[in-house]
């Protein structure tokens, strides 16, 4: 088991190296003074083009010597300074980035632990009810090939602009500031709720999927049969199934993270919701390098550390890691 | 013991064939009997025609350019403009049908790439094992983690993507790692049967058996995973789209949502402009995802349920 | 007590139609008897095993009966069969190595299949943990998971699970294909041990290998694409065959000690004939070295000894 976990914390260790790396080297690849490309698409007029030059050169230390510039860059992570912020002009990147997460996360995490549990079991009971296999599995078709950003639309239309119900834009009513009174708390959650269903119907329609099909795969198995044979009945077949089929479908948990993150990124900007995705496209409208630097370096760490956490829930599920006979 | 007549040859049912032959025949139209049985299969594939088509020949039903503006500003649909017009007055329905072929170009090429990448990790990787297999494992991981998105903002920051081409080999480039993985599993276990074996003894180079036995046994494999690749790189090519990674020139599916939602479309109730092209992106997700489970129990007799 | 099938007919559904897979063999097995049942690939003998335990979903019973101790067997109503399974019938697979699920400590398996069974797992706990003692697996594999068995031990455990509610008739289903010699040697002495203590009153044991039916088996059965051709005390089977494709099977064994110089091995020219349209008559007749033309005619299957079964008009 420590093999295990040890190999796959090597991988995202390195994982990040590589991504602080290419996050790095990326302006400096780019043909042309970086700086110059920057100031260029900001339209700024010369003479405030001018100091701007000089304070980017400053700020990417293009003066000093390679090697120089790539530890100053791990030294300012390691930090936690990730620089200031072009389209928010006098905010630090890293300032704006713990203000957006919390959105963010109270958007992903409800979505992703409820459409796998949700999905799975849905899935798992498709499996076997030839009705519920009829009507659901087409359904989480469509909802899997849905992208986040339309469903955000379209049920921002109907149940938002129709009729009425959820407010929206927004984390809360502009009238409020946040405090835990049950006021905030009833406009949080009014203005949560539809992009959380949006990401939730998404990656619900994945998951059903996905248990369907193992779940059909599991009950052909040996052990199935062999159970069967001996007259066991169905319900504990099912079980077994069920526990089996659970663990491919956590590794794809692992694999489904991205994904999902990037479908936060884009319901966030149609909700108007103050999370990391708002920022974002703030950034890419303002050409806001540091920002999006900020950002991708957060999403790495956080996708990082996400997948360890699925790892260890991995290893307390199957046995065989444990046994170091074999590993996912 | 008695001895064996030797006038008893063999006289098996009156047929001359060679039975391999003769069973690889069957195989083949049973397959093709399970093929059009399929329901999924008729429905995905049909649909996915259906939207091809409207992408061919959709453009040419009309002389309007997606990106030029006509007279009408925000109108909804009329015959006039088939699906409306948007804010500033360009016509939907041309936008509409040429992003829908801008979402077919970027999926067959990113998939491509993707295909192509994954397939030369996978093959190397199970079918050479051991150092190369770490290595090789190794870079998958790293791919795998880091979501696409991330790269790809962080990336188009500094690189305008010009051109769909562009995009869509960027997308290929970050989004093979699953596939990779997959193939490596299977050629594992087809690289340890008697044919490779024989192919090997025989003296047949390296990539020949790779690409002539080892890839035609995995072929309804390979193209399932092809479909997916499709499918996925569409849905991710909507996504940088809509977030203006895309490129401008070119009109997409997911531009038309861009623009819509900044237009405030939502707010002035235009949903003509932005219900047409997610219907789009869904409809050939969709029909890929179901002409794959369908494609997916034609090859697996073991999904039929009979 | 006795196992008595009587003109029983399993086909396989096929798109092309069914597949005669069982047709029409009747026989019965004694109580404390182990019955070794052999034949080719494709003979049937795997479908009459399992169709007297449990069909799979494209096995249909065509015609025929089953009874165990005088009381119908419904092998043709799977859940009015699902009392008898594991208590009366009882199945020890080809693939005992993965017939356990990874995920759960071997005990708990036990433990629940009992329980799902109505047998509380207290009760039964020391006669298991003194049957896999028995079989030379101590009471802590209990408390491992099968990854950490290796292949024997998975092989005995499934072994001692599936006999521990003292079935009356034990299916054995090429239980030793998968397995080194050594291993099948201890494999077959297990089944013998096991019905001379009385946890099992009587075995089918199917196989293609006719050496091990040699050294276990009470009586032998050969069967021959989807019919019985020979059925007598193992020493006369193997020894004094009556039948013409028993014959040359027996005839086909390499001999220990005797190399192909001096005496060449014989395979059976030709193949079984189709099942999905079986021809008429006698099914060996094309490759039997002795047909002659009443064999047209299907030869019934009559005793012509005492205990010696044989379809063969060429014998009568």
């Amino acid at each position: 088991m420590k093999r295990y976990l040890a190999r796959k914390l090597a991988i995202y260790l390195l994982t990040f190296f590589v991504a602080v790396t290419i996050d790095w080297a990326i302006p400096r690849l780019m043909p042309g003074d970086p700086v110059n490309g920057l100031i260029a698409r900001l339209n700024a007029d010369p003479t405030a083009a001018q100091e701007m030059h000089g304070y980017f050169t400053e700020s990417f230390g293009l003066d000093e010597p390679l090697w120089k510039q790539y530890l100053n860059f791990w030294l300012g992570l390691l930090h936690g300074d990730l620089g200031p912020s072009i389209a928010y002009v006098g905010s630090s990147v890293s300032d704006l980035i713990r203000e957006a997460v919390p959105y963010t996360l109270a958007l992903l995490v409800p979505a992703i632990v409820l459409s796998y549990v949700a999905g799975n079991r849905v899935g798992a009971l498709a499996a076997r009810r030839k009705v519920l296999d009829n009507t659901a599995l087409p359904i989480s078709y469509v909802l899997t090939a849905t992208p986040y950003m339309w469903l955000a639309l379209v049920l921002a239309y109907v149940l938002a602009f129709r009729l009425e119900i959820f407010p929206v834009s927004g984390a809360y009513d502009f009238s409020l500031q946040p405090a835990w009174t049950w006021e905030f708390a009833r406009s949080f959650l009014e203005h949560w709720f539809l992009p959380f269903l949006t990401l939730f119907l998404v990656s619900f329609g994945g998951w059903a999927i996905g248990m369907r099909n193992l779940i059909i795969y599991e009950l052909e198995a040996d052990y199935a049969n062999y159970l069967q044979s001996l007259g066991a009945p169905d319900r504990l077949v099912r079980k077994y199934a069920y526990r089996n089929a659970v663990l491919p479908q956590m590794s794809g948990l692992a694999l489904a993270l991205g994904a999902v993150v990037g479908g936060a990124l884009v319901t966030e900007i149609i909700f108007g919701y103050p999370g990391i995705g708002t920022l974002t496209i703030t950034a890419i409208q303002n050409r806001d390098y540091f920002l999006l630097q900020g950002i991708f370096l957060f999403i790495i760490v956080g996708v990082l550390i996400a997948n360890f956490i699925v790892d260890i829930a991995y290893v307390i599920v199957d046995p065989r890691t444990r046994t170091g006979l074999q590993g996912s | 013991m008695a001895a064996v007549d030797p006038q008893a040859e063999s006289v098996v049912a009156g047929t001359v064939v060679a039975p391999g032959a003769e069973a690889a025949l069957r195989r083949r139209s049973e397959t093709f009997h399970f093929a059009f049985r399929n329901k999924k299969l008729v429905v995905g594939l049909g649909l996915l025609m259906f939207l091809l088509l409207v992408a061919l020949v959709g453009p040419m039903l009309t002389d309007r350019e997606p990106f030029e503006f006509y007279d009408a500003l925000g109108q909804p649909p009329s015959s006039e403009h088939w699906l409306g017009t948007t804010a500033p007055g360009q016509d939907v329905y041309t936008q509409f049908v040429h992003g829908l072929r801008a979402s077919f170009i970027v999926g067959a090429i990113a998939g491509c790439v993707a295909a192509a990448i994954a397939m030369a990790v996978g093959f190397a990787a199970g079918y050479f094992g051991g150092f190369v297999d770490d290595v090789l494992g190794i870079l998958t991981n790293v791919v795998l983690v880091i979501p696409t998105i991330a790269v790809l903002i962080v990336v188009a920051a500094y690189l305008t993507v010009g051109s769909l081409v562009s995009e869509a080999v960027l997308i290929g480039v970050t989004s093979w790692p699953w596939a990779a993985r997959a193939i490596r599993a299977q050629t594992f276990s087809l690289a340890t049967r008697e044919f490779v074996s024989l192919a090997r003894l025989s003296g047949q180079g390296t990539w020949r058996i790779i690409l002539r036995e080892i890839a035609p046994n995995m072929s309804s494999y390979l193209f399932l995973a092809f479909i997916l690749l499709f499918g996925g790189s569409i849905l991710i090519a909507a996504t940088l789209d809509f977030l203006g990674l895309g490129p401008s020139n070119v009109m997409s599916l997911g531009l038309m949502l861009n623009v819509a939602v900044s237009n405030s479309a939502l707010q002035l109730e235009m949903w003509w402009w932005f219900l047409a092209p997610g219907i789009g992106i869904t409809a050939i997700v969709a029909a890929l995802y179901v002409m794959n489970v369908g494609l997916d129990e034609v090859f697996n007799p073991k999904l039929r349920k009979t | 007590m006795t196992v008595a099938v009587d003109g029983l007919r399993v086909y396989y559904r096929t798109l092309r139609g069914d597949v005669q897979a069982v047709d029409g063999v009747t026989f019965s097995i004694g109580d404390g008897e182990i019955m070794g049942l052999a034949g080719e690939s494709g003979c049937g003998k795997s479908t009459l095993g399992k169709s007297l335990i449990r069909m799979d979903g494209r096995m249909r019973h065509v015609d025929g009966s089953v009874s165990l101790d005088d009381r119908p067997l419904p092998i043709d109503d799977t859940r009015a069969m699902n009392k008898h399974r594991f208590k009366d019938v009882s199945l020890v697979p080809q693939y005992a190595m993965s017939a356990l699920t990874p995920t759960r400590k071997v005990g708990k398996i036990i433990e629940e299949l009992l329980e799902s069974r109505g047998v509380r797992f207290a009760a039964v706990r020391p006669e298991l943990e003194r049957r896999l003692t028995l079989v030379g697996l101590s009471k802590d594999v209990l408390g491992l998971y099968p990854i950490e068995l290796s292949g024997g031990m998975k092989q005995r455990t499934v072994m001692v699970l599936s006999t521990l509610l003292n079935p009356a008739l034990l299916i054995a289903d090429e239980i030793t294909s998968a397995l080194d010699v050594s291993t099948q040697k201890a494999v077959a002495e297990t089944l013998v041990e096991f019905r001379d203590r009385g946890y099992v009153k009587s075995m089918m044991v199917i196989t293609h290998d006719l050496a091990i039916l040699y050294q276990v088996a009470d009586t032998i059965l050969v069967m021959y694409a989807g019919k019985l051709a020979e059925k007598a005390p193992a020493e006369v089977v193997i020894r004094s065959p009556l039948h013409p494709y028993t014959q040359l099977l027996i005839s086909s064994l390499p001999e220990v000690g005797v190399t192909y110089d001096e005496k060449r091995l014989t395979g059976i020219p030709g193949r079984p004939p189709p099942l999905l349209d079986p021809p008429t008559g006698c099914r060996f007749r094309d490759r039997c070295p002795f047909a002659f033309d009443k064999c047209a005619e299907e030869p019934p299957f009559l005793e012509v000894e005492p205990d010696h079964h044989v379809a063969c008009w060429k014998v009568f």
